[in-house]
């Protein structure tokens, strides 16, 4: 009922898939993908494990309303300990690789060991095995997706896989569904290229069961109603999608630039929403072609591009002249804001390798911003960068980089280490935007104070969506808080992050919170699950699986002494916008933070707290 | 005095005619208020949510106080949101 109750388990080592049942007094604890997932990871290996040995562990889990008629229904997640971090990584991808997954009846995949051999694994229903994937190996997402498909014969099969970079073990490589959707954070794709595991099928046609077909079909019909009225998910998002963001985040004075130096950008509506719906005097098309929706999804947020075929960075390369999966704000800013380039195209083509060679644009853009800075500054020369004028604003070389990147070619082969390693590497570790190994996402700490303090205790690094309280601050969903405010965002951070674990775990996508909240969600999890599942009890359920994750991240040798943030964001203040002479007060909102948890002055969980939420 | 205003998404037809983007400088009489000029552009309440004067968001119940002054930026979106 809602969860198959069955587990695959794949030996990659001994070449076996066996099934097993689902824990189901553990379900009943941790719910299911993200909280389910990481309570048997943390079960099953070693916390100080390397990352990329045989004895990590990576699990692919859905959620209990994946794959059924509750809107939104396409999540799953990739749950392992982190190549870039080594910390706890899990990583949400929608497009309709999960939902398959689910209707071919398993809750999830647990992969063990490395195959000696590029392998893939096929899922029909219950038949599954693996089979030699050394013809695919070396080839891209774009290309392995319509190759296992004609492989299988059945073109409804979702297919994930990792390309390049997940290949040759850029360190935030991630793992690609349905050609432009992502796993994309913390280096999930590189556990998977270190497993030699290239790429999963699945076909699904056994179904998703509920407890309550009656109630399940009114909650979710209201829960659908909720959506459609709402002015958010029911026009603003699906309209302009995540970056109409661009505009709003620089008004405010919190789109951080040139690494960080800066907390406005000159040239945000060149690459904006606005800017991708704008008719191009070149050839007359739009950026943006049409909107996108995941499985089950009623809100359409995603983004489909075309770049202009006469833009340097695609001219005879028609491989490229296609519609495909365009930018994101995440992305956007990372390519875009935190180096300085305001060309659309380019970030849009970038965007694009990001997809086919799988790897993450956050992690790239912002690592690419700190090597930028140390070549302005002669901490690295044209010698390191075989050419390469690495300079702040210059899409030539934010192209060139981006073609080396995905193939550890040249210096891209130095970017792919991500930020912390490339500058500790070069002598310069304070210019490395991150919080334990992970890039910042696209929101400046000093002009959003709440985000500061989230970015520092994210369990998986530095982190948007684990906390998005931007929500609060700038938004106003569900209320307005003031962004420069310390005040009161040690409570909202802690709510936000515990009601997003439960949305995380549920199989549902994270912007329906945008018009729900958990009073929407829970009656969705009850007709659907065994159980009483109530707002407070998913509100509990959030607690113990973010105590959970603390545990598992304190044991692979992280302290409190983690849960900071660069020195740049807690010393030099904003220089413009609404936040200038402020810095970051993470000094004031952590020790609140850490006592609101019911932790230690040192953020240790205490052992009334663990044995209150029975972590 | 001159203002210049932002408006963003659905509220761009807002905007005088034949404004490229989403910028404009306009006219508006010495001593208007942030109320007072969304109340010019005729946009119904519910359609604007993120008044922003200068980057800093004016709270619904400030709107009809804060004066506009030289230099101002005015900039207002409908409720969006992202990630």
């Amino acid at each position: 009922m809602a969860w198959t109750e069955k587990i695959l388990r794949v030996n990659l080592t001994k070449g076996t898939c066996e099934s097993e049942p689902l824990n189901m007094v553990w379900a009943a604890e941790y719910l299911g993908q993200r909280g389910l997932a990481t309570k048997y990871l943390v079960d099953e290996i070693d916390p100080k494990v390397d990352p990329l040995s045989p004895d990590n562990k990576m699990i692919f889990a859905t959620g209990p309303l994946t794959g059924t008629c509750a809107s939104t229904s396409a999540r799953y997640s990739v749950i392992t300990k982190g190549a870039l971090t080594g910390a706890i990584a899990c990583s949400n991808s929608g497009g309709y690789f999960g939902a398959e997954l689910k209707m071919a009846g398993w809750d999830m995949i647990i992969f063990e060991g490395k195959s000696e051999k590029p392998v893939y694994l096929s899922i029909v229903n219950d038949k599954a095995e693996l089979r030699s994937a050394e013809h695919l190996w070396g080839r891209s997402v774009w290309e392995v997706e319509p190759a296992i498909k004609a492989e299988s014969g059945d073109p409804q099969t979702r297919v994930c896989s990792i390309g390049a970079a997940g290949e040759n073990g850029v360190l935030y490589a991630c793992i690609v569904n349905d050609l432009h959707r992502a796993a994309g954070r913390s280096g999930v794709g590189t556990v998977m290229g270190s497993k030699n595991l290239k790429a999963v099928a699945v076909r699904g046609t056994v179904g998703v069961t509920v407890k309550d077909p009656k109630a399940f079909m009114a909650a979710t019909m209201a829960g659908k109603k909720v959506l459609a009225d709402n002015a958010v998910t029911g026009e603003g998002l699906p309209a302009f999608g995540t970056q109409i963001l661009m505009n709003i985040i620089n008004e405010t004075g919190a789109l951080p630039s040139k690494n960080f130096h800066d907390v406005q950008f000159e040239g945000a509506g060149k690459i904006g929403a606005e800017a991708m719906a704008e008719v191009r005097a070149s050839d007359g098309k739009a950026n943006l072609v049409t909107k996108a929706a995941c499985f089950g999804c009623t809100i359409a947020c995603g983004r489909i591009s075309q770049i202009d075929k006469d833009h340097f960075t695609v001219v005879n390369k028609p491989e490229y002249w296609g519609a495909s999966g365009g930018l994101e704000y995440e992305a956007a800013w990372a390519l875009g804001a935190a180096t300085q380039v305001d060309d659309l195209e380019c970030l849009t083509y970038v965007n694009f390798l990001c997809n086919e060679q799988g790897y993450d644009p956050i992690s790239f853009g912002s690592t690419v911003a700190a090597a930028m800075e140390m070549f302005e500054d002669g901490t690295i020369t044209t010698e390191d960068t075989g050419g390469i004028k690495l300079k702040f604003g210059s899409a030539e070389a934010l192209t060139q980089i981006a073609e080396l990147t995905g193939k550890n070619e040249g210096f891209g082969a130095e970017i792919g280490l991500g930020s912390k390693r490339l500058c500790e590497k070069y002598g310069r570790p304070e210019l490395s935007m991150s919080v334990k190994g992970q890039e910042f996402p696209a929101y400046d700490p000093r002009g959003i104070q709440g985000m500061g303090l989230g970015y520092a205790t994210a369990n998986r690094g530095a982190c948007h969506l684990r906390s998005y309280t931007v929500a609060s601050e700038i938004l106003g969903i569900p209320e307005k808080t003031d962004p420069l405010e310390t005040e009161g965002k040690a409570g909202l951070v802690k709510a936000f992050q515990d009601a997003t674990a439960a949305v995380d775990s549920s199989g549902l996508c994270l912007f329906t919170t945008f018009a729900w909240s958990l009073d929407d969600i829970a009656p969705q999890i009850d007709a659907a699950c065994e159980g009483d599942w109530t707002p407070e009890r998913l509100a509990e359920t959030g607690e113990r699986i973010w105590n959970m994750e603390r545990q598992f991240n304190l044991a692979a040798g992280f302290t409190g002494k983690d849960d900071t943030l660069p020195q740049r964001l807690l010393k030099e203040a904003a220089k413009t916008g609404p936040a200038e002479g402020k810095v970051c007060g993470l000094d004031v909102m952590l020790p609140e933070y850490y006592s609101l948890r019911g932790w230690s002055v040192d953020g240790v969980p205490s052992s009334q707290t663990l044995e209150r939420l029975g972590v | 005095m001159k203002l210049k205003i932002k408006l963003y998404a659905s509220l761009k037809p807002y905007l005088p005619a034949g404004t490229p983007k989403n910028e404009a400088d306009i006219e508006i009489p010495e001593g208007s208020t942030v109320q007072s000029v969304l109340d010019d552009f005729n946009m119904p309440e519910g359609l604007y949510k993120l008044v922003l004067v200068n980057g800093v968001f004016i709270v619904p119940e400030a709107r009809a106080r804060r004066i506009f002054v030289e230099n101002d930026v005015f900039a207002v979106w409908p409720p969006v949101a992202g990630g």
